[in-house]
């Protein structure tokens, strides 16, 4: 049985149609604490123009944000704040690890930056460089917008399946701190040699 | 480039202090027990009015060195351009040094930077809190004893999952 459509009607799946809304209108949450803080306003500026890829209003709120770009190194005493940040941001939501320091730790291998934020953090994109160049950020939206497309479901069903990266082995053996009696480290817990 | 009265009244004042100079700084090793008073000494009658830094070095492991710990306090006269460093060395586990805060107001936050990093106790100081690092942490680690990958405090985070974002 053919049915005829008017020439303006497009028939789609109701996840697609939701995930082509979401992907062209990325509201970035933009966490820059070191120099990819730069390129990042860089890309949103105009010379670079990140509102060719609807991903331009930049929010300082995370209730009003769906991507979070993590844009530098991030030290222990911030990534609760981040923790937090990212718990505050309402689904569907994704993350974008910004340069070497967020997504490893760089350079600084030291007792108080973390070592890569998807130790903590379900991250979408990792972005390499030091800092990496806008194209390069861009590049790395598009491939978001891409990946929201494939995967995205009108419910947010892809985010109950996904889970975070797992890390090396031989970061899970690393010595934890013990401590003396009566002294609460993290009240949250050790979670690291689960 | 500092006044010969300065260094005369530091002297007789003081008359186990050590000198010694390098490149035109002046520099003065006093003991921990003559320090308050001879910071006090170049405050009120030497005019040393600002200071600059407070900050300490950790000698374990340092070639010729008998002290653990080099307590640096950098003084600056603002109408002469005098400056001096004044040091005085602490070993553990006597690590208690009087607080310069009644002199300089300025040394509050600097005080604390030494408490955190080097875990050297400021007696008398009005709110002696870590600055830097987050209160639950443990340990000193600019301390030459610390592993410079920490002990896994990086490490001690709640993980959150994709679905309980």
């Amino acid at each position: 049985m053919a049915v005829e459509l008017p020439e303006n009607v497009v028939v789609s799946k109701l996840d697609e149609l939701a995930s082509w809304c979401r992907k062209n209108s990325l509201w970035p949450m933009p966490f820059a604490t070191a120099c990819c803080g730069i390129e990042l306003m860089a890309t949103g500026a105009s010379r670079h123009d990140l509102a060719r890829f609807g991903a331009e209003v930049f929010r300082f709120s995370p209730r009003q944000c769906d991507l979070m770009i993590v844009a530098g190194r991030v030290v222990m005493k911030m990534l609760p704040v981040l923790q937090r940040i990212w718990q505050q941001m309402h689904e569907p939501k994704w993350c974008i690890s910004m340069g070497a320091c967020a997504s490893t730790g760089g350079v600084f291998d030291t007792y108080s930056v973390v070592q890569g934020i998807d130790r903590f953090l379900p991250v979408d994109m990792y972005v390499p460089g030091c800092p990496p160049r806008p194209e390069q950020l861009i590049q790395a939206i598009i491939d978001l917008q891409d990946k929201i497309q494939r995967e995205g479901t009108i419910g947010g069903r892809e985010f109950a399946t996904r889970s975070r990266q797992q890390a090396p082995h031989a970061l899970l053996e690393l010595p934890v701190i013990t401590l003396p009696r009566g002294v609460s480290h993290f009240p949250q817990g050790v979670r690291v040699n689960d | 480039m500092i006044d010969p009265q300065t260094t005369a009244a530091l002297t007789a004042a003081f008359p186990a202090i050590g000198w010694s100079e390098f490149r035109g700084d002046t520099r003065a090793v006093v003991s921990r027990d003559e320090l308050f008073a001879a910071l006090q000494l170049l405050r009120d009658q030497r005019g040393f009015d600002l200071l600059v830094d407070i900050t300490c070095v950790d000698y374990l492991n340092y070639r010729d060195a008998e002290d653990r710990f080099g307590l640096v306090y950098l003084l600056a006269n603002t109408r002469t351009n005098e400056r001096i460093a004044v040091r005085a060395f602490l070993n553990e586990p006597d690590l208690v040094v009087p607080s310069a805060v009644p002199l300089w107001a300025g040394a509050n936050w600097l005080e604390r930077e030494v408490w955190d990093m080097f875990g050297i106790r400021f007696e008398g100081h009005p709110d002696l809190r870590r600055i830097l690092l987050p209160d639950e942490f443990v340990a000193f680690p600019l301390r030459k004893d610390y592993p410079l990958q920490g002990r896994g405090e990086r490490h001690n985070f709640p993980v959150l999952q994709r679905d309980e974002g």
